[in-house]
């Protein structure tokens, strides 16, 4: 009999065991090509669970995709002399280069700020800045966020995710065409009244291929040599595309 | 068609690649001039981070040269001489200038670097060739003769002289080295060729009889813009080749085009429409640093130190 509470007594305090995140993603792997522009990822799953469906306070998913986050600076300008320069600079320790939030729910009903806090799950939490000694780094912060919202690199996706009967849940995600390279990550959070259940993760890579990977490695790795190639290939092309023309013209 | 530029990063339509190449390589026929000054701006606006921008330029510029150089070569109307005293005035130029990109890059600065050079050069150069060509207009109007030029000046009273035979100068290796110097750091922080500069200053400085002015500014630009090009390349990694070819392509079939309508074009006509040209371009440029920018923060790669 006492071993039974204790049983139930375990199993009221460790619900997430109770239920589980099972997900897929319709591909791990992106590949930019000389044609890339841009990708749309379908991103799926269920709740797996051995208990029956609870109905309140209400199963809500949520799903991060995240790309490599590398420093950046972010810059203001001011008028000085009568011309608009950049004067302050505020140093971001790391930030993703993508990253989308999406949401069955509205943010209040998805998740706690305890829980946010500790996951580091919206973007102002993502982005890491330490050290800033510029009064007023959040309005960097926010330009950050701002300037990358506008190029769809930050998404905030509410209520974007479909969940049905509290089971099966998918959303899609659209990767712009500007994407850099490295490993992306998925993450799912399963949550019950803000609090999350139990979480997942699944990675993407994208990695550049062909034509354009060769160029970019070669640049990189051997510059003098793809100095002298591009040099070569644009002389080569001027002088081609005007020898064509009279050619043409005679 | 959507096109991923390997080194910019970026995806840009082709066309839209193609046809700003040809637009710029059409007024560079039509006036002779390199057309960088236009080209490297409007890459800024499509969105092209500058410093590809300014390391792909240089290199689309070997390329638009190239053929007019050879050109030149076989008409004999290029003082070897003097493109080589240019070339090594410009070689440190451009040596010079992508210490400096690369100092204001690390800085933030780069952008304003280059706006105010744009500014600077293309206000003071369009203003004289406007006023220039207004005069020279007015004159073949009134019928009289264009004034001769002064044949000798501070130019002559400097040291180390040297015999210039294409030229028929007989000139100090300083003002040639200073002039060519200059668009070597122009060269590098601009993206340009430098010929809208070297051009007025192998008339108007040295003196160089305009038969030879054009085919030696070329042998020049091809040589700087080269070591330029290499320079970005192993320093920033900033040359697109994907990108370069494109605008190489436009921009070849374009001046062949803008050739014939200046053909047909009266040289001093010509030369206002180039200095409206320059002076649009300049102003478009200072307004961008003068009117309160619509967005103050902009983001830069990279820890600033």
């Amino acid at each position: 009999m006492r071993a039974a509470l204790l049983s139930l007594l375990l199993l009221a305090a460790l619900p997430a065991r109770a239920e589980e995140v099972v997900a897929g993603l319709s591909q791990s792997r992106i590949q930019i090509s000389t044609n890339f522009d841009g990708s749309e990822i379908l991103i799926f799953g269920a709740v797996k669970r051995e208990t029956q469906i609870v109905e309140d306070p209400a199963l809500q998913v949520l799903i991060t995709v995240s790309g490599p986050s590398e420093p950046l600076t972010v810059r203001r300008k001011e008028r000085r002399f009568g011309i608009w320069v950049n004067t302050d600079t505020v140093e971001v320790d790391a930030a993703p280069s993508f990253y989308s939030v999406s949401t069955s729910g509205t943010w209040s009903e998805t998740i706690k700020d305890v829980e946010d806090l500790r996951h580091r799950i919206s973007i102002h939490r993502a982005i890491r800045s330490v050290g800033a000694t510029i009064s007023g780094t959040n309005d960097f912060t926010e330009a950050l966020i701002r300037l990358r919202m506008r190029e769809t690199l930050y998404q905030t996706n509410i209520g974007a995710v479909t969940f049905d009967e509290d089971t099966l849940f998918s959303t899609s995600i659209q990767l712009p065409a500007n994407l850099h390279e490295g490993r992306y990550v998925a993450r799912f959070y399963l949550t019950r009244g803000g609090f999350i259940v139990d979480t997942h993760t699944a990675a993407i890579e994208v990695h550049k291929v062909g034509l354009e990977r060769w160029l970019f490695h070669l640049s990189r790795e051997q510059p003098l040599i793809y100095g002298l190639m591009s040099l070569t290939i644009a002389i080569f092309a001027g002088w081609a595309a005007s020898a064509a023309f009279r050619v043409f013209r005679s | 068609m959507q096109i991923y530029l390997p080194i910019a990063e970026v995806s840009v339509n082709a066309f839209l690649l193609l046809g700003l190449g040809g637009m710029v390589g059409v007024l560079s026929g039509m006036f002779g001039v390199g057309g960088g000054f236009l080209l490297t701006p409007l890459l800024f606006f499509i969105g092209i981070p500058p410093a590809v921008a300014v390391a792909t330029g240089a290199n689309q510029i070997v390329a638009a040269s190239f053929s007019g150089v050879l050109a030149h070569l076989k008409r004999r109307t290029v003082d070897l001489r003097m493109g080589g005293v240019l070339l090594v005035g410009g070689l440190a130029g451009a040596l010079l200038g992508v210490q400096v990109f690369n100092l204001l890059r690390a800085r933030g600065q780069v952008d304003l670097l280059v706006q105010l050079s744009y500014v600077l050069f293309l206000g003071v150069i369009g203003a004289l060739m406007f006023v220039e060509s207004l005069n020279a207009i007015r004159k073949t109007r009134a019928g009289r003769a264009a004034p001769t030029r002064r044949k000798h000046g501070w130019v002559h009273a400097m040291p180390f002289k040297m015999q210039f035979r294409a030229s028929r100068l007989y000139i100090s290796v300083i003002p040639p080295l200073m002039v060519g110097f200059l668009v070597g750091i122009l060269a590098a922080v601009m993206g340009v060729g430098g010929g809208f500069v070297m051009v007025p200053a192998m008339i108007y400085i040295l003196h160089m009889p305009t038969k030879v002015v054009i085919g030696t500014s070329l042998f020049q630009i091809i040589f700087v813009t080269a070591f330029t090009t290499i320079l970005h390349a192993t320093t920033n990694y900033t040359v697109d080749i994907v990108l370069a070819l494109l605008l190489i392509v436009g921009g070849v079939l374009g001046a062949q085009i803008g050739t014939q309508i200046g053909a047909k074009m009266k040289a001093e006509q010509l030369r206002v429409l180039l200095a409206l040209l320059v002076l649009l371009v300049c102003g478009k440029l200072a307004l961008d640093l003068l009117l309160e920018p619509s967005e103050l923060y902009s983001l830069g790669t990279g820890k600033a130190h």
